[in-house]
């Protein structure tokens, strides 16, 4: 369930939520920590649930020493009230039995606080492409009809691909089975995406095809695909990299290395 | 997948499990199984004929300190300067089935993994060791069922908890002599300076501490976790003096056993004879 953090409950009303789904390289999360650094947006609330695995940290967005001493959970809520964005950050893996729960919470809480779109970064498994996948750009989209009913053109203009339904049993031509969407190391993502269609909810899943490793990199393409869309920031500025890397990703390889090694 | 060297290993995501499809078109026996093993995997309070009295007719515990060890060191620590120098009452235990508990644990062993103590003449004072592995699934109601019972106004919460030095990321090279050593993270409520260094990013606390950190938080209750980064796999002397400094804050509603006799610290640190032939 969502719980303040401030004194007020905040208002989400004509917000855009962006949140990841727990997926196969952490790519939607990365995307969402830079989201959430480079634009200095303010925690407003916790997730407190018992789908996720517990786990807490000190400021991983800290800019100095003094913020540094803040304690950090699972899941937060943050906003940039001026973009009317929130953004939910989701750093813990789901129980495994407790996923369905989980989506459930979710989609009702989407919809008691009035988001006007919710877009989940996310991604899927590089290995199990199709041959139709293997072409060309590994970016993806979804959108369910509610979205579609006011964005449609938006994404046409894009030029996005939509993620392709694959067929059930690959190779064999049987007439019966209709392709089906498919979206393997995804965690959530499918049935958060097929909920939110049942639920009239405007909703749109961003995902790109990786494997797992140094994946940054992913990050980054993920969440320029995402700023074509929103213009989260201005498109125009003269640095190419203009992403901030807020300081938890310090350290990917581990602690420092011997000295007396060399 | 095959690495480098030619070995097949099986593809492990560390985000999720490959399957994702739903449960949905399970049968009826599957869910019944299902359900009595979520059944049997749930957290078991029980307190003394007094305490759970005291808790039917609906008054929760009138805490003031709760002062909760996870990990052999951490227990070991409060059972040897703690629990030796007052007068405490066992009160309670917690009990907890899950994938490690042994087959054949004895009903002694299972109840000494997780027990309460309430001091005699200070009743506002709880301490909870917990040596037992929690399961992921287990540690938020772990935490949601025993602070149900504790009364949350001016309620202060200490965390012991036990770590290893290979979890700790940090950008200079450790040495051998500066484990152990204590970290803190603490909660938005909690007023008072921390007695070490706060824990850095990108370190992290999980397990029971974490839950407990969590829950502190959203409901606003004061509560610090102490974490022993220690290089040494089973419990010894030298990471239970560790904790020592986190203990000192509270003087007034707590004894430290200044040296317990060596005799006291032996028989803690002696369940760390693994049978082990490793470095023999």
């Amino acid at each position: 369930m969502f719980i303040s953090s401030l004194n007020s409950s905040p208002c989400f009303k004509g917000f855009t939520l962006v949140m990841p789904a727990v997926a196969v390289g952490n790519v939607g999360q990365l995307a969402v920590d830079l989201i959430v650094s480079t634009l200095n947006m303010s925690r407003v609330g916790h997730i407190h649930t018992d789908c996720l695995i517990p786990m807490a940290g000190n400021n991983p967005y800290a800019t100095c020493k003094e913020d540094a001493e803040e304690l950090h959970t699972p899941a937060e809520v943050y906003t940039a009230a001026e973009l009317k964005l929130a953004v939910l950050q989701i750093r813990a893996p789901i129980v495994q039995t407790k996923s369905k729960k989980f989506r459930q919470l979710l989609v009702s809480w989407i919809k008691a606080s009035g988001f006007s779109r919710t877009v989940v970064l996310s991604s899927s498994h590089a290995y199990q492409r199709d041959d139709q996948q293997l072409q060309g750009t590994p970016l993806r989209y979804l959108a369910t009809p509610s979205l579609l009913k006011v964005s449609a053109d938006a994404l046409k203009e894009l030029g996005w691909r939509e993620m392709e339904r694959v067929s059930a049993f690959p190779g064999l031509t049987d007439a019966n089975t209709e392709p089906r969407l498919h979206i393997p190391g995804g965690g959530i993502t499918k049935g958060l995406y097929t909920d939110s269609c049942t639920e009239d909810l405007s909703l749109a899943v961003l995902l790109l095809f990786c494997s797992e490793g140094d994946n940054i990199p992913d990050a980054f393409t993920l969440v320029n695909h995402l700023n074509d869309w929103l213009h989260l920031l201005d498109n125009h500025s003269p640095e190419p990299n203009k992403w901030k890397i807020p300081p938890s990703w310090n350290l990917l390889f581990g602690s420092g290395i011997p000295p007396a090694l060399f | 997948m095959a690495t480098f060297f030619g070995e097949v290993l099986s593809v492990y995501s560390r985000a999720v499990e490959e399957e994702e499809e739903d449960v949905e078109e399970e049968n009826e026996e599957d869910e019944e199984i299902r359900r009595e093993l979520e059944q049997k995997r749930e957290v078991g309070l029980h307190w003394s004929p007094e305490v759970s009295e005291a808790l039917r007719s609906g008054n929760k515990l009138q805490c003031s300190d709760f002062i909760l060890a996870v990990g052999h060191n951490a227990a070991s620590f409060l059972s040897a300067y703690v629990l030796s120098s007052a007068n405490w009452d066992a009160v309670g235990h917690a009990s907890v089935w899950n994938e490690r508990s042994r087959a054949v644990t004895g009903q002694n062993s299972e109840e000494s993994a997780c027990v309460f103590h309430r001091r005699k003449d200070n009743p506002s004072v709880l301490i909870c060791q917990v040596t037992c592995y929690l399961a992921e699934d287990q540690l938020f109601q772990w935490t949601e069922k025993v602070f149900e019972c504790l009364q949350h106004r001016e309620l202060n919460v200490i965390v012991l908890s036990d770590g290893s030095v290979a979890d700790y990321k940090t950008a200079d090279y450790l040495c051998s002599s500066s484990a152990p050593f204590l970290r803190s993270l603490h909660t938005d409520a909690f007023r008072d300076r921390p007695v070490c260094q706060p824990l850095e990013q990108p370190n992290i606390v999980t397990g029971l501490p974490s839950a407990v950190l969590n829950h502190c938080q959203v409901h606003r209750v004061a509560a610090v976790v102490y974490q022993c980064y220690s290089d040494v796999i089973g419990p010894d002397s030298v990471t239970m003096e560790t904790y020592k400094l986190a203990l000192t804050r509270l003087g007034r509603s707590i004894q430290l056993d200044p040296s317990p006799s060596t005799d006291v610290l032996r028989k803690f640190a002696r369940t760390a004879d693994i049978q082990s032939n490793l470095y023999i």
